[in-house]
């Protein structure tokens, strides 16, 4: 990281991002959009237009995927204070992300932190430029929160692991081209101590993927199956059975992102006030009907608060203090996405509940997608439940049960 | 940077909680209330805090204050939370000193602040006249007569009322409703002036509180603080600072009620195990963990707020309000709880923050009072 800046040579690194974006990033980008309609990287994708292709090449070459990641893998070596100020512009403009990555929100930075020099090489900047899309091979259907029961099995046969098992929820398997997975190494030991972290070419012979079809009628999750799978040794991340560590500090990216994927989201997505002046009737200045009103005004408040304690755990980072705050911040942003989910289609009433076709809106049908994959949001990445019991257990030093 | 304590204001809130530890525990306001104290807070200990400079605490140096800020103040204010102290600090300090900030004349400011700071002088301010918080509906009519005003009504929920040596009023100047923001004057009147009576309450806090009638009391035109009929301004800017402060207070007050929970869940043992491993009672208190974080948050944006940008008070103060209240009355409620037939004793002190957070949660406005003001600042 750099050293701290001034504030004023903050104010002029912002006044020079703003002005680089105004010219650089082109109108188009700054539409609201799908995540399905935005571009993933990977050796066999493509650009979902020439604007996106011109905006990723123009952020990529500015070192800006990735503004805080090291140059020397292609990240921009920006302070996490500039990185948030980019982002921070960016959102003001409605910028689209050039890429949107597993490999930047959850893989880089365990390869950054874990990785050897030779590791990095090969892998950082290959997710930097889009070459490579990764998923991850967490959750197998044995091992749903209980996730260090994992099964799938990487054999060690001399010059090479032997892999054989299955994982689940591995979010667009059939698109990607690598998958980052925990494997059980050592059946002999407690379930923590026998786990690896094993990258795999999803080129490799045996591997086979099945989309699941979700209830928001979407199936970006699949079942991804290893039968004798061959997999080179040096793709061991970290040494053999300390996995379970990896996992777990990769696990705290995935859930800040997740915490904060509401003030993030990339959908079109509409605010509930704003739904409000669009939905309900109005008397006297204020929203008729009581109940409605009284949940929205929880909801903006509670928003509110999330909204200041994303900006305090930003702060105290910075500060090197340590609170319970980021800690929360998964349980608590997830659990709010839902409640907006379901105030969403409280405010639209019948005409919410649209699945396709005429009669509605694309923002009506969107917000009933995004309500029943809303549900998914308290599940993936440990479950509101795990989460409390984290909580319980790291922060109040509760005894185990 | 505002959501993080720096150098100073660490020292200072250590500071603060060794004090009130040491000086003013909860077993401190049990001996006032056991014994009927009739000032309802130990004078002594005033005198000590405004020996610490905490009388003066958000007062510009001129006045001898320590122009420490809200957010100084807050911290303190926390912390007594915590220990339940009773003193004039709220009314005198947060809300009298501030009134006068704000709305007084130099005149008023340069007699009154520093007697303020010397713990000298307690003020308070007399202004609900029913049981809910409703700051605009004002019956009390100040009548002008020459030089003078003749104040006739009955004020309710006075904090300190009983004790203080002034009291500022919120009466009616012009205006036939009763219920306006127009038309409002604060006067500044001696509590022992001819015509006042006072009737010390007892609440469920054991702190002090009074009811406050005025027949014909006689005020002069130089005792008003700000102009005749447009108080509100002023009123209003010293509500939310107050909403703000007594926001902080009740922090600390469901910090230690949380604290305290916490740990009578890893010391006591049913069914031969730590009643705080099962995990029905800890989903319930990482759940409350999670509730003080965003509180947290709120509380220290607020507080700075008032330092840095006091234009936009109004949003925060009530969202600290409205989420301190709530805060409060869940983590009072599962303190209770998790305590099981021990936290309804006397004997315990969890009851004390029980029955102080209920009295908080009705000074300057309950949780519908801020949520409903909320919705309209955001315009539904």
């Amino acid at each position: 990281m750099k050293q701290e800046l001034s504030l004023e040579n903050l104010d002029q690194f912002r006044e020079e991002t703003r002005a680089w974006l105004e010219e650089n990033c082109p109108p188009s980008q700054r539409q609201p959009t799908t995540p399905d309609q935005q571009y993933w990287g990977g050796r066999r994708s493509s650009f979902p237009s020439e604007d996106a292709k011109l905006w990723f090449e123009r952020m990529r070459d500015h070192g800006w995927v990735v503004p805080e990641w090291p140059r020397a893998y292609g990240g921009g070596g920006h302070s996490d204070l500039e990185g948030k100020i980019i982002k921070q512009e960016m959102k003001r403009i409605k910028a689209r992300a050039p890429i949107l990555s597993i490999g930047i929100w959850m893989l880089g930075p365990a390869l950054l932190e874990y990785g050897t020099e030779e590791q990095k090489q090969q892998h950082v900047r290959a997710i930097v430029n889009g070459d490579i899309w990764w998923c991850q091979g967490y959750s197998e259907p044995g091992s749903g929160s209980d996730l260090a029961s994992v099964q799938m099995k990487a054999e060690d046969m001399g010059d090479h692991y032997l892999v054989n098992g299955s994982k689940i929820w591995t979010t667009k398997a059939d698109k990607a081209d690598w998958i980052f997975c925990l494997v059980r190494t050592d059946p002999s030991v407690k379930k923590q101590l026998g786990i690896s972290f094993l990258l795999i070419d999803m080129e490799t012979p045996g591997i086979s993927v099945t989309p699941i079809s979700l209830i928001s009628g979407e199936s970006e999750f699949c079942q991804t199956f290893f039968d004798n799978v061959k997999v080179p040794k040096n793709n061991l991340i970290g040494k053999l059975n300390t996995g379970w560590s990896i996992a777990k500090a990769l696990l705290v990216h995935e859930r800040k992102l997740m915490a904060e994927m509401g003030s993030e989201t990339p959908r079109a997505a509409i605010a509930p006030n704003a739904a409000a002046r669009e939905y309900l009737e109005f008397e006297n200045g204020q929203i008729a009907d009581p109940q409605l009103r009284g949940e929205l005004v929880d909801y903006d408040m509670n928003m509110h608060a999330i909204g200041l304690t994303h900006f305090r755990t930003f702060e105290e980072r910075q500060e090197k203090v340590h609170s319970a705050a980021a800690m929360v911040m998964k349980y608590v942003g997830t659990e709010a996405e839902k409640v907006k989910s379901e105030l969403l289609l409280a405010i639209m009433g019948s005409q919410g509940l649209g699945w396709e076709g005429e009669g509605f809106s694309e923002e009506e049908i969107d917000t009933l997608r995004l309500w029943a994959m809303s549900k998914a949001m308290t599940i993936a990445g440990g479950t509101s439940e795990i989460q409390l019991n984290v909580i319980a257990k790291n922060v109040l030093g509760l005894p185990q049960s | 940077m505002a959501l993080v304590l720096n150098e100073e204001q660490r020292l200072l809130q250590d500071t603060a909680k060794d004090f009130f530890t040491a000086n003013a525990p909860v077993e401190a306001l049990r001996t006032l209330r056991d014994k009927g104290d009739a000032t309802g807070y130990s004078t002594e200990l005033w005198k000590t805090m405004a020996e610490l400079g905490w009388a003066g605490i958000i007062l510009p140096e001129a006045y001898g204050g320590l122009d420490f800020g809200f957010m100084g103040l807050g911290l303190v204010l926390e912390e007594s939370g915590r220990t339940l102290t009773a003193s004039p600090m709220f009314s005198s300090v947060v809300v009298g000193a501030s009134t006068i900030l704000l709305g007084g004349s130099s005149r008023q400011k340069e007699t009154l602040l520093p007697e303020i700071t010397t713990g000298q002088l307690t003020l308070a301010l007399a202004l609900e006249e029913s049981h809910h918080h409703r700051p605009t509906t004002i019956a009390t009519r100040a009548t002008a007569e020459g030089a003078n005003y003749i104040i006739n009504g009955r004020k309710t929920f006075v904090l300190d009322g009983h004790s203080a040596d002034k009291l500022i009023v919120v009466a009616r100047t012009s205006g036939e409703q009763s219920e306006s923001e127009q038309g409002l004057t604060l006067f500044l009147v001696d509590a022992r002036a001819p015509g006042i009576s006072c009737q010390r309450t007892t609440m469920a806090d054991s702190r002090n509180c009074a009811n406050i009638s005025f027949d014909n009391v006689i005020v002069s035109a130089e005792d008003a603080i700000g102009e005749i009929d447009a108080a509100w301004p002023v009123l209003e800017a010293v509500l939310d600072r107050a909403r703000i402060a007594i926001a902080a207070e009740m922090m600390g007050c469901a910090l230690e009620a949380f604290d305290r929970t916490v740990g009578y869940l890893k010391e006591r043992v049913q069914f031969d195990v730590h009643i705080g491993s099962f995990q029905a009672l800890q989903h319930r208190a990482a759940h409350m963990q999670s509730e003080i974080e965003l509180c947290r948050s709120v509380i220290l944006q607020a507080l700075s707020t008032v330092d840095d940008s006091p234009e936009q008070l109004p949003l925060i103060a009530s969202l600290a309000k409205a989420k301190l209240n709530e805060l409060v009355k869940l983590i009072s409620n599962e303190a209770v709880q998790m305590h099981g037939g021990i936290g309804v004793t006397d004997e315990l002190e969890i009851g004390f923050f029980l029955k102080r957070a209920r009295v908080t949660m009705q000074i300057y406005g309950d949780t519908g009072f801020h949520k409903n003001r909320y919705a309209r600042l955001c315009g539904y």
